[in-house]
């Protein structure tokens, strides 16, 4: 493969900040949060809350179902059931912050230049990022994650804005099916990205294992379901590796 | 306990309850993470795990839908996905056909089967 001149190590920051945006108006999820936003822009206006709060809450929050949790239990809810459901929303997070990391990190790197790519981090710019970033030179990785999340976060605030001002024009039925915009995009390209037997496997299992942890009522569903599949999945992997080392 | 958004106000709200127990899994990876390398086994497995966290939110908005999505009915949003997921098949791949179609069956199946 021959290096084109957006691959060079010593492009500027900036210019590789440009070439994350890029990348992401590029991107399926541009406009499948732009969709899902305006949805989640309609409910917020539906609930009472001002469009500067919408705003903010995608800048600080930045996470769809936890953005939803907010917008309809701050009303009626008490503050510690709020803070309980959003956090139990958000433990994916941990995994796919742990897995990134290590792509981004380079010699010398200070690890404060991590905190933005760690906020910006949400399955969109995740997705794309695992997909996108080993094409780049480490030196580059963080500013074009940067760019890259900064692009799909303005899809959301864009659609926000969109989904305010249509909203009370907006039937609610309608509303509701722009929000499913985000599992449909979340299927297709996880089904994309599968590259390896490991991804695949783990996706394949999480489906299933899921609705089965979710039938067990047990809480903490997504931590259960993260936790069996993938390692189901880690197993089978390592287990097929170890083959293939013994018979050549 | 009791106290509610009405108390301190919906800006003060946001960051208590919305980005604090948010973002708190963030930064956990990010500490937890120092030290270990992208080929390292550990990171493998996180990866793994990650991945199947994705599937299971996928399935979480598919079959349990909360709030606006619930409107749908349950048969309409599995067949939307499965139609999408046929035209992504059939159109290479294209992750952009596939959610073009499942997102127009979605809608003509709410207004179809609306309860």
């Amino acid at each position: 493969m021959s290096i084109g001149p957006s691959e060079h190590p010593n492009r500027a920051p900036g210019k590789v900040f440009a070439d994350g945006m890029v990348a992401a108006l590029r991107s399926v999820f541009f406009y499948v949060l732009l969709g899902n936003y305006v949805g989640i822009g309609a409910l917020a206006y539906e609930f009472g809350f001002s469009l500067g709060w919408m705003v903010l809450s995608t800048l600080l929050v930045w996470a769809a179902p936890a953005q939803v949790i907010l917008i309809s239990t701050l009303g009626t809810a008490t503050l510690v059931e709020v803070a309980l459901a959003v956090t139990l929303s958000s433990v994916r997070f941990l995994p796919m912050v742990a897995a990134l990391v290590p792509m981004l990190r380079r010699e010398g790197g200070r690890q404060r230049d991590l905190l933005l790519p760690m906020h910006l981090t949400a399955i969109s710019v995740w997705v794309e990022g695992m997909r996108l970033l080993p094409a780049r030179p480490r030196e580059q990785r963080v500013a074009f994650y940067n760019g890259l999340g900064v692009g799909l976060i303005m899809a959301a605030i864009i659609g926000s804005a969109i989904g305010f001002y249509l909203a009370a024009r907006l039937p609610p039925l309608f509303a509701a099916t722009l929000l499913f915009f985000t599992p449909l995009a979340l299927l297709m390209s996880s089904a994309r990205n599968s590259r390896t037997l490991l991804d695949g496997l783990a996706f394949g299992l999480g489906l299933v294992v899921g609705p089965i942890v979710a039938a067990q009522k047990i809480g903490l569903d997504l931590m259960w379901t993260g936790l069996i599949a993938g390692t189901i999945a880690y197993v089978v992997h390592r287990v097929r590796e170890a083959k293939a080392k013994v018979t050549p | 306990m009791t106290a509610t958004m009405a108390d301190i106000g919906p800006v003060l709200a946001l960051i208590l309850v919305g980005f604090l127990p948010n973002e708190v899994w963030r930064l956990l990876g990010l500490v937890l993470v120092r030290g270990l390398d992208e080929k390292s086994q550990a990171i493998i497995w996180v990866r793994a795990v990650a991945t199947a966290m994705l599937a299971g939110v996928l399935a979480q908005l598919v079959l349990a839908s909360s709030g606006a999505l619930a409107t749908i009915p349950l048969g309409v949003r599995i067949g939307a996905a499965g139609l999408g997921f046929v035209a992504f098949l059939i159109a290479r791949r294209s992750v952009f056909v596939g959610v073009v179609t499942g997102e127009a069956a979605v809608m003509m199946g709410a207004y179809a089967f609306a309860p």
